[in-house]
């Protein structure tokens, strides 16, 4: 088969991160082509390179073996390629149909008008081509998700491209819908379009890629026919990768069998679906998945940000209902949240309000504060947490992300709390200043708090947690013990590979 | 048959928020015809239409730019400059009408483009970039005019303000001609169009390849050169460019963009409720006029009128889930 599309010895840098390293992808002209990898891996980054809405920093592209650039969205709509987004980038207030030509709305006699009437129509001729039952004249804000996505991929085969991306366009449609979807494509290839397909359901890859291309940390691992592959080994192409710096496994035989917090059946529309845990004193359960598995719903709805729709909670034997953070922080819970510069810290103020600021009723006297006392109690825990800044007076934004993180700690030790949430605790944190919150967090467990972890970083998970949660799609798929938790079980159920649950309707 | 349209069950839903402008603007009407005698004529009527072209003409602009997601406070500023300018080529520099209106129009679009050069290449909020420019703009006024009105301006020009034509006041003919051809260029035009994708969700305008940096610049360039032609028709209605003329009439113009539907949150808006909040804003004054409120605690009143419809804007939409 002819070449469609060559990205070759592709490069991106973030700050901080080295996203792609030389990567190198082919698409063949008519083949369905599947890219997978963990969160992170780079997938999202190449396909906004390819698509024009990121630049690259190295590299070229090839499309029919001219070298190209392709340096904005436009530019790769004129080449024929057709991007599905995983975030959906549809205007909420217009119509279906004012959506699917958004941006090409047909020409009318006079120049810079709008045909109308032959848009809607169009629209309709194309939504009975695709057979797809969506209202033309109906703003999108009032469809469900699923129609939406539909929206989207009606946008997309509207173009006649010659190459579709599609980024997990099936994460939102229900079974009928998905099938529906693989049947387009199947036709799609026939007629010779090229797609990249993006997804985490592995059944999908293996009904309907042609080939499979694995990403890994922002390199290639390999460019594999399905047929020659079985589950096990895309999940160890996946996920292999070297040991890192981990603390040492912590002795969980003394950890008392005292039942902390019991949740039942806790359900909240449409993240989280009947979870049921039991928490430990001074326990480390570590919560895997995938991004958008509803780990974060979780911690959020046990916090009070999000509260609960149904369930319930039993803290040391007593019923408790929590409706606030407020609520949760009175329980002697603490959050430390996914995003710590947007919901953690004060950013433009100085290291020592930053660490008080949840108790200030503690240092001051009739609504004076005490800033000597304040002072003190911040200088104790820089110390004891190796927060590392020239004085106490620096302001938050100045410091790494580690310490950051610690000072976010800091705030939370400050109540001493009996369970502490930590949501990617290591997210963007370099690797000494890891170890540092990794040795932490086992402190903190042996001196009798209970943590739970979330983490997309496997190693990281499967490093200190005493015992291992994997959710999918609001629900839990698995409860692990440290000897059964290996990588790759730990992805299965994250993927939902043997499970092998039909459909899930939202 | 507008009025039927307005009111069928198919499109009640949809045009909620502009029928409830309008249940508001007869509420008024009704309420000063039975407390004065004189608002019901037809002389007053067309006073008021005529009045109103000032303050529509400006918020034709502030939708466009709402719609876009953005704001622009500097019409006020844009007006006054523009007014001012052309005034002052008619008579000092002995320019006749056309060309003198024509320099006018172009220096409120330049001013427009300076608004498009910080929002687009500066970054800065809209916000932010409107309000300096209206100081610029007022300031320039002061310097050009020195402080002082300048009067002196020729028949043929002074005629669009207070003349009529065809029984009509010349101002409600160039308002309704400005707000048909706004309309159809919202709803019509590829532009337009691209407006309301650019407010309602700016990353897929981005994304599908919308020209959203050069739209931005257009918006602001047409925002400004609508005052401009309000700051003209206001100079020609007084006879004369007043230094501190159309100060405050952004205010109007936001409150009858939002009293008109237009979202504060972008995407979502239209000209006919606009004219129709602009009216009720021309209406107010003119009845607290006839029902000899002084001009005082006039403007306290006006304050809860904007209040009144963020109010029922905020109310009249779904609130979106977060997270």
């Amino acid at each position: 088969m002819k070449s469609l599309l060559r990205m070759e010895q592709i490069d991106k840098r973030f700050p901080g991160v080295h996203a792609l390293k030389a990567v190198s992808l082919e698409i063949l002209a008519g083949e369905i082509h599947a890219l997978i990898g963990e969160n992170g891996a780079g997938k999202s980054t190449l396909i906004k390179i390819l698509c024009g809405a990121l630049a690259k920093d190295g590299g070229t592209i090839f499309w029919e073996d001219e070298a190209v650039q392709i340096n904005s969205p436009s530019r790769a709509a004129e080449l024929g390629i057709a991007v599905i987004y995983q975030e959906l980038t549809l205007v909420p207030h217009l119509d279906v149909g004012q959506n699917i030509y958004l941006g090409r709305e047909p020409a009318g006699k006079l120049p810079g008008t709008v045909a109308w009437t032959q848009l809607y129509r169009e629209a309709g001729e194309l939504l009975q081509r695709l057979q797809l039952d969506l209202p033309l004249r109906t703003p999108v804000e009032q469809l469900t998700v699923a129609q939406q996505q539909m929206v989207e991929v009606s946008r997309a085969l509207s173009m006649d491209a010659r190459l579709i991306v599609m980024d997990e366009p099936t994460s939102a449609l229900t079974g009928r819908e998905t099938e529906l979807l693989l049947a387009r494509m199947r036709v799609l290839r026939e007629q010779g379009v090229s797609i990249i397909f993006i997804s985490h359901r592995m059944e999908e890859l293996f009904a309907i890629a042609n080939r499979v291309t694995v990403l890994r940390d922002g390199v290639v691992i390999g460019t594999e026919l399905p047929e020659a592959l079985d589950e096990d080994q895309i999940v160890q192409m996946m996920v292999g990768r070297d040991v890192k710096l981990l603390p040492e496994v912590r002795d969980i035989s003394s950890i008392s069998d005292e039942v902390l917090l019991q949740v039942q059946g806790l359900s909240r529309q449409p993240h989280l679906h009947s979870v049921d845990l039991t928490l430990r004193r001074g326990e480390i359960v570590g919560f895997a998945g995938l991004v958008g598995a509803g780990r974060s719903n979780l911690a959020e709805t046990l916090f009070g940000i999000t509260p609960a729709e149904a369930g319930t909670l039993t803290l040391a034997g007593e019923r408790v209902t929590i409706n606030s953070p407020q609520e949760a922080i009175a329980l002697g819970w603490g959050f430390v949240p996914e995003d710590r510069k947007r919901q953690g810290l004060f950013l433009q103020m100085a290291i020592t309000p930053n660490i008080v600021i949840s108790e200030l009723p503690r240092y001051s006297r009739a609504s004076i504060l005490n800033f000597r006392q304040m002072q003190e109690v911040a200088q104790d825990f820089v110390e004891r947490l190796r927060i590392r800044t020239p004085n106490l007076q620096q302001t938050v934004a100045n410091l790494s992300g580690g310490n950051q993180q610690k000072v976010v700690i800091a705030r939370w030790l400050t109540l001493e709390p009996r369970l502490l949430i930590l949501d990617e605790p290591t997210r963007g944190i370099d690797v000494g200043a890891k170890a540092e919150i990794h040795e932490l967090i086992q402190q903190l467990a042996n001196q009798g708090v209970t943590i739970l972890m979330i983490s997309s970083e496997l190693p990281e998970v499967l490093g200190i947690s005493d015992r291992i949660v994997v959710m999918r799609e609001g629900r839990i798929t698995g409860k692990l013990s440290r000897e059964e938790a290996t990588e790759d079980a730990v992805m299965r159920l994250a993927a939902g590979v043997r499970t092998a649950t039909k459909e899930t309707t939202i | 048959m507008k009025l039927k349209e307005l009111f069928s069950i198919k499109k009640l839903g949809k045009q909620l928020s502009r029928a409830s402008v309008i249940v508001i603007l007869a509420m008024l009407v009704f309420l000063l015809a039975l407390f004065s005698d004189r608002f019901l004529t037809v002389d007053n009527l067309l006073n008021v239409a005529a009045q109103t072209t000032f303050v529509a003409i400006v918020a034709a602009g502030i939708t466009l730019a709402m719609i876009s997601g953005g704001i622009d406070l500097s019409v006020g500023s844009v007006a006054a400059l523009a007014g001012a300018l052309a005034a002052g080529l008619m008579s000092r520099q002995g320019l006749s009408v056309l060309p003198a209106v024509l320099v006018a129009l172009v220096c409120g679009a330049l001013m427009g483009f300076l608004n498009g050069l910080l929002i687009v290449p500066g970054r800065m909020p809209p916000f932010v970039a409107t309000l300096a420019t209206m100081a610029i703009g007022r300031g320039l006024t002061l310097v050009y005019t020195q402080g002082r009105p300048i009067a002196g301006l020729p028949q043929s020009f002074t005629f669009w303000g207070t003349g009529e034509f065809l029984g009509l006041p010349a101002l409600i003919w160039v308002m309704l001609a400005i707000f048909i051809l706004g309309y159809l260029f919202l709803r019509y035009t590829r532009f337009g169009v691209n407006v309301y994708a650019i407010g309602g969700n700016p990353e897929a305008a981005r994304l599908v390849g919308i020209p959203v940096k050069q739209r931005i610049f257009g918006v602001y360039i047409l925002s400004a050169t609508l005052a401009a032609l309000s700051g003209v028709l206001l100079t020609a209605r007084l006879w004369s460019a007043q230094p501190q003329a159309a100060a405050g009439i952004e205010l109007d113009g936001i409150a009858a963009s939002v009293l008109g539907g237009v979202s504060l949150f972008g995407g979502v808006g239209n000209l006919g409720g606009t004219l129709a909040g602009a009216l009720i804003i021309g209406i107010l004054s003119n009845g607290l006029n006839l029902l000899r409120i002084p001009s005082y605690p006039q403007l306290m009143i006006k304050g809860g009128v904007f209040i009144l419809a963020v109010v029922l804007d905020m109310f009249s939409r779904p609130r979106r889930e977060t997270g």
